[in-house]
């Protein structure tokens, strides 16, 4: 199987005064095209700062990342972002949605800032919207909606250009248990049926045993990286405990 | 803190400019007039005029005034000029200012001229050299650099010459049909009774003995109260800077505040009382007020320095620059209550922020939270502080009502326009636009937006600078004649009986067109309806206008109407063969007003010593607007013909340097012709118009920066937000180029409609000043409005792109850190 992302020997330091902080020290790793990944790891581990590598919205102080087979290293920032309008989808914890813009226009930005008929588009960011539940909500701002419905919203925009990978940051992090599951799953079945690569950080250890492979961080380096069918909750927690 | 700094700075600048200037001419104030009194009579005094002059005693100096063309025979320059013929001491107090400095001095007993410096330097003609006046040709002893009392504007229509008087006659411009103004200087003994001498001449004038005269006490009230004038309405336009720095405030403390909310809940729930809460912001506020206030008025201060430049061509007396303390703290005083009034808005609203808010979070409304009845107290002690300022700075109350009213409809004019602007544009967001189209215009609305205040202050700044730019178009396009084709261009005046012919003559054979030749006739009027006009003045109950009575005509006579004339009422009588009935006369509308006269009534001409019986015959409109000889008085062919009298001549001349060899030619063979050159009036009244534009636009500009610097703040407190919503679209995917288009797309809209909202209340203004004072339709200049907006656009965009500069050739991540941090 191809792997979609691939990172060799990928650091990145920070300068606080005259003291250097590495906060990913030296990681290599590959992920194939497909499949469902959780990166844990305690607080400061480095878990953020390794997914804002791999979607090149950061650049490593040292090490190379590929993303479907492009090299993030040469691009530039417009370059990079092309890759990422392109290939990549995001969730985030905070949702980020564009507060000036309704849901439906919020779904629609990945391929406007691409140029694409409107028409089209605007029919494609209303059946993502039903089918995540927010048919009747498309003309609403973010502000007058709620967390769910918000995040939601953020799925469906992560979706509207059928990304190669989706980057997902503790996306149930500031939802309710019951929200939270409604959009766990429905991150999971948009996955299955899109096929695209789901590159998961979270604390949610429930949420990170359903994915296909899990890769522990501590102190910026990868501790364990294991698929994560044959372990159980309990060995998972270990991770953190260490 | 910076909008309050800017609105104070204006109000001590100005404040302690008219205490300066105050103080300077109390300290000058016989300088004013350089002498303790001054009395005028446009022909040689009476015997009983000059009998009291002298019976005053002390030092008398005389001097004739009058306009003529000079001649600079280095450089073969001509220039219609103000000469004043000065015999013996004048000026009595101040001093003519010459150089070389002797030249004051000499010129008398050297038979010599002094001539304005502006037109020695433009001309480069130095002392030494020599001047043609009339016949006589004058050795030129220095340069008129200051003559007591005089603004240097003064010399703005003419430069000033002065000659002796002592053999002004030889010039050969003394003769009939010249304006001569007899002029004399007294300076009185010591301790001489002002009040008596003020009464004996009014006594003198009670018995029809007509002249006019100045003291130093009413020149003194005279250019105070000019003073006054000019500066109450400078400090109100700087104190709507203050004002709206004062929206400027409320609405940055809004944002603040709104952004507080949570810190507020938090210390609501750890026990602190609502009225702590508040105080904690109010001292913040307050703080910042007094700090702004006390730089702003710092600033002003040396602001203050700068002013004389602007207005000293305006003023009669050297200005000395003190600090005024007292301006400074009505400054301060007036800064910090407004920043505190205008910030009690939001910051009243905190003790309604409930304890509550920290276990949810709720988009609060914060103006919601006060209720109706404080925000009515609110703008009531606003409105009271705002009529009370202005009643200080104006002394009266009805006006400073005015001004308060006519300040809220103005503001809410504006506002208004700002919330139909931003509706309209709102409803422009159609699916159909570009992408950055949309965003761009959406961002206008984002959460927390200043939107209408940035509107509201640009508006007001805007509505200020562009209503005097407007309005001084309107007028320099009414008198600019001299671009319109067929149109005369050149106009020659005092043209002699026996000169007429000599001079078309001149015209002719240079190949030039002359539009009008028209004979003039001095003449005065005697009575009206078998009443004499000193009967008719002594008259308290007349509705006859004294300078309707008392003035000289200069009459023409001709057999039909010209272009700028229309007939009114009765009937037009081209001429007359019957000398000895009374004339058919036709007499301009405003002037049939000011006699209270109707068509028949009848009218005897005192035309040089000769009466001539007339009646009205008709009433004519007259275009008074046109660059050509217009009468009040026109008389049928056939009367005056053999009365004595002299002519006016318009020429259209294709260009400059036609003109020029004309007026050269003319003066050297007829110096006493006057020749006003149409298209260098227009440009010395435009030189004027802008001086003066510029002094209130300095003003106005405080408005604009004071707009600015909320703009500036807005964008500063908005600049997170912004960043985040930047790095959110890299993230997505954007380039570079789609973010900052959006940023100048947002930008340029805000420009537009700020510029748009404050166009139209001043179009509106422009218009109105037009009708009402000027009688003038108003057709707004596109090209100015354009500019305008231009200049606006790219302030607005400038600050803007400021803000977010740097941010975009950046990881979005390294970004969000180092704001963040």
């Amino acid at each position: 199987m191809l792997n979609i992302l691939e990172s060799k020997r990928l650091t990145r330091e920070f300068k606080s005064g005259s003291k250097t902080l590495t906060v990913v020290d030296d990681i290599s790793f590959s992920i194939e095209t497909g499949i469902s990944c959780a990166i844990v790891g305690p607080s400061g581990s480095g878990k953020t700062t390794l997914l804002g590598l791999c979607a090149g919205l950061d650049r490593p102080t040292s090490g190379t990342i590929s993303l479907n087979n492009i090299p993030l290293n040469p691009l530039n920032e417009d370059e990079r972002a092309s890759v990422r309008n392109q290939h990549v989808g995001f969730v985030f914890q905070t949702f980020q949605l564009v507060p000036t813009l309704t849901a439906l226009e919020n779904v629609m930005v990945p391929l406007e800032l691409r140029g694409e008929a409107t028409k089209d588009v605007r029919s494609r960011a209303f059946e993502l919207l039903e089918s995540v539940g927010l048919g009747d909500r498309t003309h609403h701002y973010p502000t007058q909606l709620s967390g769910g419905e918000q995040q939601r919203v953020a799925i469906a925009r992560a979706f509207i250009n059928e990304p190669k990978i989706l980057f997902a940051d503790e996306p149930t992090g500031n939802l309710d248990t019951e929200t939270g599951e409604y959009i766990e799953s429905l991150i999971f079945d948009l996955n299955r049926e899109q096929k695209t690569t789901l590159i998961l950080v979270t604390h949610d250890l429930e949420l990170a045993s359903k994915c296909d492979r899990i890769i522990k961080l501590k102190n910026g380096r990868i501790s364990e990286d294991s698929f994560v069918q044959a372990e159980t909750e309990t060995e998972i927690n270990s991770a953190f405990d260490e | 803190m910076a909008a309050i700094i800017v609105g104070v700075a204006a109000q001590v600048a100005i404040t302690s400019f008219r205490a300066s200037l105050n103080h300077s001419i109390e300290s000058q104030a016989k300088e004013l007039l350089g002498a303790d009194l001054e009395v005028e009579r446009n022909a040689p005094f009476q015997p009983e005029l000059q009998e009291v002059l002298d019976s005053l005693g002390g030092e008398q100096s005389t001097a004739l005034a009058f306009t003529s063309m000079v001649y600079f025979p280095k450089n073969e320059a001509t220039r219609l000029s103000q000469i004043r013929a000065f015999e013996g001491g004048f000026p009595f107090y101040g001093d003519l200012l010459t150089n070389p400095a002797s030249a004051a001095a000499e010129f008398q007993q050297n038979n010599t001229a002094l001539v304005d410096a502006p037109i020695m330097t433009q001309l480069g003609i130095e002392p030494g050299d020599s001047i043609k006046v009339g016949q006589v040709t004058y050795k030129i002893e220095g340069a008129i650099l200051e003559i007591p009392g005089q603004p240097v504007a003064a010399s703005f229509f003419g430069p000033r010459i002065i000659i002796p008087k002592e053999n002004v006659e030889e010039t050969g411009l003394l003769q009939r049909g010249s304006r001569l103004e007899y002029i004399a200087y007294l300076k009185l003994d010591a301790g001489t009774d002002m009040q008596a001498v003020e009464d004996r001449l009014d006594q003198l004038r009670d018995d029809n003995i007509r002249f006019s005269f100045d003291t130093v006490r009413e020149r003194k009230e005279e250019v105070g109260e000019a003073i006054t004038y000019l500066s109450n309405f400078l400090n109100l336009i700087g104190f709507i800077a203050l004002l709206l720095g004062g929206i400027g405030v409320a609405s940055s403390i809004f944002v603040y505040i709104r952004q507080k909310i949570n810190t507020v809940a938090v210390l609501r729930c750890v026990g602190v009382s609502s009225q702590q809460a508040l105080s904690i912001y109010l001292i913040q506020a307050t703080a910042m007020g007094f700090i702004g206030s006390v730089i702003g008025a710092a600033a002003g201060s040396v602001v203050q320095l700068y002013l004389p430049v602007l207005v000293q061509d305006f003023l009669p007396v050297s200005i000395e620059l003190f600090i005024s303390w007292v301006s400074i703290l009505i400054g301060i005083l007036t800064g910090l209550v407004i920043s505190v009034l205008f910030a009690l808005f939001p910051l009243l609203a905190i003790r309604k922020i409930s304890p509550l808010f920290t276990l949810r979070s709720v988009d609060v409304n914060l103006s919601g939270l006060l209720e109706n009845r404080v925000k009515a107290i609110l703008g009531s002690v606003l409105s009271v502080f705002v009529v009370g300022y202005a009643w200080l700075m104006l002394g009266s109350f009805l006006p400073a009502l005015f001004f308060a009213l006519g300040l809220l409809a103005c503001l809410l004019l504006l506002t208004g326009f700002a919330k139909l602007i931003m509706r309209f544009s709102r409803k422009l967001i159609k699916p159909g636009l570009p992408y950055e189209w949309r965003q761009g215009l959406s961002n206008l609305y984002r959460p927390n937006n200043q939107t209408t205040t940035l509107l509201l202050t640009f508006g007001l700044g805007v509505t200020l600078i562009s209503s005097l730019y407007l309005t001084q178009d309107l007028l320099l396009e009414q008198i600019d004649f001299s671009e319109q084709e067929n149109l005369p261009n050149l106009a020659l005046y005092d043209v002699q009986y026996d000169q007429n012919e000599g001079v078309n003559e001149m015209i002719v054979d240079r190949g030039l067109e002359i539009i009008q030749n028209v004979p003039i006739v001095t003449m005065r009027l005697q009575a009206i309806n078998g009443r004499s006009t000193t009967e008719i003045m002594e008259d308290t109950s007349r509705n006859v206008r004294r300078w309707a009575l008392n003035r000289e005509y200069r009459s023409t006579y001709r057999d039909s109407l010209v272009g700028t004339e229309t007939l009114q009422e009765g009937e037009w009588t081209g001429s007359v063969d019957n000398t000895d009935e009374a004339v058919p006369v036709s007499i301009e509308v405003d002037l049939m007003e000011d006699l209270n006269a109707s068509v028949g009534d009848t009218l005897v001409w005192d035309v040089q010593g000769i009466p001539i019986e007339s009646f009205i015959a008709s009433t004519r409109s007259v275009d008074w607007g046109q660059p050509q000889p217009n009468f009040f008085v026109v008389f049928p062919a056939g009367v005056l013909e053999p009365a004595p009298q002299f002519f006016a001549t318009t020429i259209n001349t294709p260009n400059q340097q036609a003109s020029l060899d004309l007026q050269q030619e003319i003066v050297q063979k007829y110096p006493n012709i006057s020749a006003l050159d149409i298209s260098q009036i227009v440009q010395s009244i435009r030189e004027f118009i802008d001086k003066i534009t510029f002094v209130i636009q300095f003003i106005g500009l405080f408005s604009i920066i004071t707009g600015l610097i909320v703009l500036a703040g807005s964008a500063a407190t908005s600049r997170f937000q912004r960043m985040r919503e930047a790095v959110l679209l890299r993230t997505l995917g954007a380039s570079k180029k789609q973010v900052i288009k959006i940023q100048v797309i947002e930008y340029v809209l805000l420009g537009v409609m700020a510029s748009i909202t404050g166009l139209i209340l001043s179009i509106g203004a422009s218009a109105i000043i037009g009708y009402f004072y000027f009688e003038l339709t108003f057709v707004p200049n596109l090209l100015i409005i354009g500019v305008e907006i231009l200049i606006l656009t790219s302030l607005v965009l400038i600050i803007g792109l400021i803000n977010t500069w740097g941010v975009h050739n950046k990881p979005p991540l390294e970004v969000l850190r180092a704001e963040a941090a």
